[in-house]
């Protein structure tokens, strides 16, 4: 679906023009078909710039990509007839209703029955009521609900979206969510940029982290155990510090914690080495109450990253 | 082509929805075509019957004054003048409209999504440019129709009729201003793909109608007379520019820079 090869992309920036700003810098990635890609990197990493040189609304300085099995820059209209995207922005015409918004892109994507495209995503969407009504007047959420039925109108494999909750009411952010959620189901592959990590982690299949240059690639789950290993934390009635070294002594044991009546342990395959943790912790009196994995946040890995890369650390 | 006729369709539903460019439109043709008739019928036979030479006309215009009398003279004379305004007025309307075109989608943020779409540049600004020309075109002719027909009501001298509704001006009004008005508005679209401010491509798009402004004077002065080659030859250099200019509007527009330099 997507497949790029040190794309890069230089502005020249200044009053002279003379100055070069590197918005993207080689970035390699693939994404497969049916996949949720989500691209996360801070303001000004470079997520809107990626999005608009793979919708090819802007040329790469250097690199190559391809799109849908189309080559950047040999067909850009061939891309742009075969993906659909929402900007940062929703960009209606707000003295038109919005059927009107709708049936002016199902035209122009030359969607084969364009009013029965607009019916369809009106009504998916919970708009049809108010299909007369400038979009004007629709509350926030209900414009980026338009917006996201004008990228689907001629139905396209490959969907970019680009921070579509942002600043949205938790509300309005949650259907979003859950139409995303529809989208992902129907097989569709999503690139979804965002800064919102919580997001990110319930809708990716795959996350990047982005800040310029790729700085991760990976589920959800693989980025924590990179970056963190997992752990499981054996929940206790009372805890006996003599314990901890008798759970070190367990082979596969990396690391050993103790915070209240918790034991935390990180360690190489915790399906494996939990029972004999188990049955150390066991044989010398404590009472287990539960054992779970410590699950660590998204945010936590996402901001390790950030500041390695600040530190220097690159990619 | 469906795809000009989905952006000429846009632009008429966002631009006519706002009634103040909708009033303006039908308001300007109507005040362009009444203000000569009242002239003429003013002017009535106030210089009698003395000969055209003595009407105070400049020399060099006194060729269009062939067999008519004095007040005759003086009536085609002026009315030389206000037949420049239907000239200015497909130059005129459009450019306001045309001027707000890009930069009025790039505030608005509607412009990414819309060139987000399998649409050519040449289709979005022939859709445009073709938006803003038909409404000014048909506004002008309508225009010049009612005076035409006025001249028959206020009892209009044939002579002078016949200079005012001669080839010349029929085909200058006609076929001149349409693409007087292409022109203008492949200026204005350029001009407002290069400004991040609506009110700066509006003012800058306005200077277009000083040629024609130029064109006037010169009538008036005598120094360009209008006849039958004089007009063949302007419809060919305007057409010449026109073409140039909507070729070279395609090649100079950006979809890169316009996008990520708007702020």
């Amino acid at each position: 679906m997507i497949r790029t090869q040190g794309l890069t992309k230089v502005f020249k920036i200044g009053k002279k023009l003379k100055e070069d700003f590197t918005a993207v810098d080689g970035l390699d990635l693939h994404v497969p078909r049916g996949q949720v890609f989500g691209f996360l990197g801070p303001n000004g990493a470079g997520k809107t710039t990626t999005v608009r040189m793979l919708t090819s609304l802007i040329h790469p300085t250097a690199g190559q990509a391809q799109v849908n099995g189309l080559t950047l820059g040999l067909d850009d209209n061939g891309i742009r007839r075969s993906v659909g995207i929402l900007t940062e922005s929703p960009g209606l015409y707000e003295r038109l209703s919005a059927e009107k918004n709708l049936r002016i892109y199902a035209d122009l994507y030359q969607v084969p029955d364009p009013q029965a495209a607009v019916t369809k995503y009106l009504s998916m969407l919970g708009l049809w009521e108010r299909r007369a009504d400038p979009a004007g007047a629709f509350s926030k959420g209900m414009r980026q609900k338009l917006a996201v039925a004008r990228a689907l109108l001629h139905e396209p494999p490959l969907l970019f979206l680009d921070e579509p909750t942002t600043g949205l009411d938790p509300e309005s952010a949650k259907l979003v969510r859950e139409f995303i959620e529809e989208l992902k189901s129907e097989g569709r592959t999503i690139f979804l940029t965002t800064h919102n990590l919580d997001e990110a982690d319930r809708l990716c299949d795959v996350i990047g982290v982005f800040n310029q240059k790729l700085l991760a690639l990976g589920a959800p789950s693989e980025l924590r155990q990179q970056l963190f290993g997992r752990k499981s934390v054996f929940h206790l009635a009372a805890l006996d510090p003599s314990w901890l070294p008798l759970v070190s002594a367990v082979a596969g044991v990396i690391e050993v914690e103790a915070h209240d009546n918790k034991i935390l342990v990180r360690l190489e395959d915790p399906e494996g080495q939990n029972p004999a943790i188990a049955r150390a912790l066991v044989q010398a009196g404590a009472d287990i109450q539960f054992i779970g994995e410590l699950r660590q946040p998204l945010e936590a890995v996402y901001l390790d990253l950030l500041h390695h890369q600040q530190e220097g650390g690159g990619a | 082509m469906n795809q000009v006729r989905t952006i000429i369709d846009k632009e008429w539903a966002e631009v006519f929805k706002n009634r103040t460019v909708m009033l303006t439109t039908l308001l300007l043709p109507l005040l362009f075509a009444i203000m000569p008739l009242v002239m003429l019928r003013a002017m009535g036979g106030s210089l009698g019957d003395i000969p055209a030479e003595s009407a105070g006309i400049p020399s060099g215009a006194l060729a269009i004054c062939k067999g008519m009398n004095g007040t005759e003279c003086m009536q085609a004379y002026m009315m030389g003048q206000f037949m420049i305004m239907f000239l200015l007025m497909p130059v005129m309307i459009p450019v306001t409209i045309a001027a707000y075109s890009i930069v009025g989608e790039k505030t608005t943020r509607s412009l990414e999504p819309l060139l987000a779409t399998p649409i050519t540049t040449a289709q979005l600004l022939l859709g445009k440019a073709l938006a803003a020309v038909i409404p000014a075109v048909i506004a002008g002719w309508l225009s010049f129709g009612i005076f035409a027909l006025g001249t028959y009501l206020i009892g209009l001298s044939p002579v002078v009729r016949a200079y005012l509704l001669s080839p010349s001006w029929l085909l200058a009004i006609l076929i001149l201003g349409p693409i007087l008005a292409l022109i203008s508005v492949n200026f204005a679209l350029w001009v407002s793909s290069r400004v991040s401010d609506p009110r700066v491509a509006e003012q800058i798009s306005a200077v277009i109608i000083l040629p024609i402004m130029l064109l006037g004077g010169a009538l008036m002065a005598g120094w360009v007379v209008m006849n039958l080659v004089s007009v063949l030859m302007t419809i060919l250099a305007a057409l010449l520019i026109a073409i140039g200019l909507s070729y070279l509007g395609v090649l100079i527009f950006e979809r890169e820079t316009i996008l990520t330099r708007w702020k």
